[in-house]
């Protein structure tokens, strides 16, 4: 039998604010279990929140940069329930009222496979709608011990969002498209550091089948604990596979919430619906409502930095780079501002976008750098790119002072050049020179070439290259074999 | 003076002495401490004595008066604090079980500002469980006897507060009011208790019963004291959202005897229905004689959403209840177990051991209102009452300064009366409430007693942030009964 695969996503992402949601602890991540801890994140007798604004802020931006409508007049509420790491034993939430509702996000959606490694592939444009994203404070994290369990609360009371997705996903390529964007925007945005490995961004995956685009939803089960951009396909997969099997059989989806082993790559219940929580939402007496007024709105909406579709189409249209190009550059917000820079240093824009895709490329994969913590500065790979593109040094010059660069030389790329002995030799009488000789010493490749074979001529050149030691102007020497054998 | 004399002072009795030179608070401490030794034994206030913390801050406060630097007006007068409000260092039990062994990491916003005014508290006393009851007989710990007539109730929940005061064993208490909770211990006690509008003073630190009704406020001997504690505790807490941004005025001003004329004061006629016990009745429409005296116009008025307070009231508290105590799970802080297994069971049997039964009921209350299925009906509802309420209370102010109530439908019952019947101990609470439930400010007055000698008290309710016509009209009627 075929099914259609309908996924909806919920996605959790901590904010990237300094301090935690209502207090003033701090939220680094990765410090000493229960150092950055206070009475108001542990839930003491008698405390109170005081609702960090930035939270506020970083939500509404989200919810702009994803197309949303903003509430601007809403409010948290609290929801119940029993367990060690949630110690006021309700998380302080949104329930009617979230701050941002009804936006979407257009992806280009490559097809097949996400894990396939291949990088260019043929798109399809789809709409993925958001029903909401809304405030909430994180819990802390049990450690379970040999015979003991101890509670770390440093993430407790850390500023989260959560994103809730209309259920308009059907392969886990459009999950994964989807997700990789959401990330990028949140980046961009400043809104969380999207770091899936230290559960910074969590990924919940609703998932039902049904027999046809138009059949009602099937039953669907919820899978928890993703931890990776390539666990949630994984985790897609999984699922899909095994609710194809039951109905196969003619048997029953029952609405459970699951938990995503990734090591052992298979799903398992936690809980089924039957004993589904009754959180006993109601409104957060403790904190005012919300109120975001237009003065509010628009300063944050001016904050907002320029996302990434709206660069990708810049590139397109003033740069005319290819859509490719224009994709890779704009992946991230570091990586884009810094093909800005550079080319407001006057590095020309294809040019810059061909170097960034291989040398850097492969550089920053070498030394695990990411794009923001690049050792060149941009006005310094437009200097690069000028030096060869005048003809002062080669291409290949020009990786190895990249090389060298990325290798933690810090001298200039001009004083590399004199180093390292990379000027190219421009010198119409001594290339000239060079040339007679070759000429002189080749007289098949020069025969060759004179009876129409134009290839003869790329030996001649490369003869002279190796007499000047890679140091001749490619271009020059070129020139001039072609004048002496006229 | 003598020891005597000493106890007999109000707040700003003691202020004045302690100014005059006539005593150091370290003197006045030591009298307050030997007195409770004497005489708590009977009374039963205290949960627990601060002994050498009080003689600490007060040789400290000494050492600033002798330097001429008092840090205010009641620098070196000692107090008794409510035992939910967290004082760092010092046991705070809010007379549970569950919590028996707390001892805060911090301190309460108000904790904090009675300390930076150099006030010296001399311990913490006792109430009903987490303040819920309105006889202090939800205790885990003991009984408070009225110091009026020992075989009765202090009233609750602040009954430790009201009873210290009372008793003199306090120059001035501390209670927190969620329902009526320092108005009617205030009553039972023969002693002034003001209950100011939500939000005029922190609660940061104040271990919550129901976060929207909960509020701080000072027990004293006279009107005067209590403004004079108001002027400490008031003002906006950047740690508490509901705080109120507006500014404190000098209470003390309008806590002097003067003409009321011009004001003019309400009697809602719901509150002197036939629930009302008629000696209570005849001394409140007294006391609007009163007032006329002095100057005031007092008309009969009416609220007519007045019946749907209580049911308002008890649906609201319980739902805010049963949230701010599920924290209290045996795991962190508070009492665990002995005999659990597994995680379920730590929990379920820590809080059923922990609390004790009127706060389970409270607990079962509203997390059956708060259940999906009821909340529209009983939490939502109950909201969109209490808005009501609040409107019923805006017109009653469109035409009087403040309203004149009994505090409570009757005087001090004997133990164990209405701990049989939590619906009749629930009544009781009637003419109280509705202040909560509006957000305003009231204040409860001695205003007489009835054929047993039990005191009874008249309340003043004013619209928020109208402390101060509360305190005018309150000095003047006290002015005026020590006259007649």
């Amino acid at each position: 039998m075929e099914f259609e695969t309908v996924i909806g996503l919920e996605v959790h992402a901590e904010l990237s604010t300094q301090s935690k949601i209502y207090c003033t602890c701090s939220t680094a991540f990765g410090a000493s279990e229960n150092t950055h801890i206070c009475p108001v994140c542990t839930g003491m007798p008698g405390v109170l929140p005081a609702l960090n604004k930035s939270v506020v802020e970083y939500c509404v931006k989200a919810g702009l940069a994803l197309n949303c409508k903003i509430n601007q007049y809403s409010r948290q509420d609290r929801k119940h329930y029993f367990y060690p790491d949630l110690p006021k034993a309700f998380q302080t939430s949104q329930y009617d009222l979230p701050l941002c509702y009804d936006g979407y996000l257009d992806i280009d959606v490559p097809e097949g496979d996400p894990l396939d490694g291949k990088a260019q592939k043929s798109t399809y444009r789809k709409r993925f709608g958001i029903t909401r994203i809304h405030i909430e404070e994180d819990a802390g994290k049990l450690l379970h011990g040999a015979g003991s369990t101890r509670i770390d609360y440093n993430r407790c009371g850390v500023p989260l969002i959560e994103i809730v997705t209309e259920p308009d996903f059907r392969t886990a390529g459009e999950v994964h498209a989807f997700l990789t964007m959401l990330r990028s925007i949140l980046i961009y945005a400043g809104v969380s550091n999207c770091r899936m490995e230290e559960g910074s961004m969590r990924c919940d995956v609703n998932l039902s089948l049904r027999p046809g685009p138009d059949a009602p939803f099937g039953t669907r089960t919820e899978t928890k604990n993703i931890a990776s951009m390539s666990a949630t396909v994984r985790a897609i997969e999984y699922e899909r596979k095994r609710q194809k099997k039951v109905l196969e059989k003619g048997g029953v989806i029952t609405q459970d919430t699951m938990r995503w082993d990734d090591e052992r790559g298979l799903n398992y219940a936690m809980r089924s619906k039957e004993d589904a929580h009754d959180y006993f939402y109601f409104p957060e007496p403790d904190i005012m409502p919300i109120e975001v007024d237009d003065e509010w709105l628009g300063r944050i909406k001016a904050s907002l930095p320029e996302l990434p579709n709206a660069r990708r189409e810049r590139y397109m249209a003033d740069y005319g780079l290819p859509a490719y190009d224009a994709g890779f550059l704009t992946g991230e917000r570091a990586l884009a501002e810094y093909f800005d820079d550079a080319v407001a240093a006057g590095a020309p824009p294809k040019s810059a976008s061909n170097w960034l895709m291989s040398d850097f490329a492969r550089l920053t994969n070498e030394h695990s750098l990411t794009w923001d913590a690049l050792p060149l500065s941009p006005e310094d790979l437009a200097k690069c790119i000028a030096l060869v593109e005048s003809g002062k040094i080669s291409r290949t010059s020009g990786s190895k002072i990249l090389d060298a660069v990325f290798s933690g030389d810090t001298r200039t790329p001009d004083e590399l050049v004199a180093a390292l002995g990379l000027a190219q030799v421009s010198d119409e009488g001594a290339i000239r020179a060079m040339c007679e000789e070759v000429v002189a010493n080749n007289p098949k490749p020069v025969a060759d070439f004179k009876a129409g074979k134009e290839k003869a001529l790329t030996s001649l050149v490369g003869q002279v290259m190796k007499a000047s030691k890679g140091k001749a102007n490619p271009a020059l020497v070129n020139k001039l074999l072609r004048e002496l054998l006229a | 003076m003598n020891k005597k004399e000493l106890l007999s002072l109000t707040a700003a009795g003691c202020a004045a002495a302690l100014a005059a030179g006539t005593v150091t608070s370290v003197e006045l401490t030591q009298t307050y401490l030997d007195a409770i030794e004497e005489r708590d034994g009977e009374i039963g206030a205290y949960l627990t004595v601060a002994k050498e913390l009080a003689l600490s801050s007060a040789a400290a406060s000494d050492g600033r008066r002798a330097a001429g630097k008092p840090l205010s007006a009641l620098d070196g007068v000692p107090y008794a604090m409510k035992d939910n409000v967290c004082t760092q260092g010092v046991r705070t039990t809010c007379a549970s079980r569950m919590l028996e062994n707390f001892v805060p990491p911090y301190s309460a916003t108000i904790y904090q500002k009675l300390n930076a005014a150099g006030c010296v508290m001399l311990g913490k006393v006792n109430m009903d469980e987490f303040a819920m009851g309105s006889s202090t007989e939800t205790s885990y710990f003991k009984k408070t006897r009225n110091p009026v007539n020992t075989a009765r109730v202090p009233g609750g929940s602040s009954g430790g507060s009201a009873a210290a005061v009372a008793a003199q064993l306090a120059a001035f208490a501390i209670g927190t009011d969620t329902g009526g909770s320092i108005r009617q211990p205030a009553s039972f006690c023969g002693v002034v208790g003001m209950k100011p509008t939500y939000g005029r003073v922190s609660r940061f630190g104040v271990v919550a019963f129901a976060s929207s009704l909960d509020q701080v406020g000072p027990l004293t001997r006279t009107v005067e004291d209590s403004a004079l504690v108001l002027n400490i505790l008031a003002g906006q807490d950047p740690l508490d959202a509901s705080s109120l941004p507006h500014a404190v005025p000098d209470y003390a001003k309008s806590a002097r005897p003067a003409s009321l004329a011009g004001l003019k004061i309400g009697l809602p006629e719901e509150y002197f229905g036939p629930g009302i016990e008629e000696s209570t009745r005849k001394a409140v429409l007294h006391t609007a004689e009163l007032l006329k005296a002095q100057g005031a116009v007092v008309e009969r008025c009416s609220l007519p959403l007045a019946d749907y307070a209580l049911p308002t009231y008890y649906i609201i508290s319980s739902a805010e209840a049963c949230s701010n105590l599920g924290r209290y799970d045996g795991i962190k802080y508070g009492h665990r177990t002995k005999e659990a297994r597994t995680l379920d069971e730590i929990v379920t049997r820590s809080r059923s051991e922990g609390f004790g039964d009127e706060v389970k009921r409270r607990i079962l209350l509203g997390t059956f209102t708060l259940s999906s299925g009821y909340y529209d009906a009983y939490y939502k509802k109950a909201q969109q009452a209490r808005t009501l309420i609040m409107q019923d209370y805006a017109k009653a102010f469109e035409q009087f300064d403040c309203l004149l109530t009994p505090v409570s439908p009757c005087t001090a019952w004997e133990f164990g009366r209405m701990s049989d019947d939590p619906l009749e101990m629930y009544a009781a609470d009637i003419c109280t409430v509705s202040v909560n439930v509006a957000g305003l400010c009231a204040l409860s007055l001695p205003c007489g007693a009835d054929e047993q000698g039990l005191p009874i008290g008249a309340q003043l309710i004013g619209r928020p942030l109208a402390e101060e016509t509360l305190y005018r009209v309150g000095a003047a009627l006290e002015a005026a009964r020590k006259e007649a």
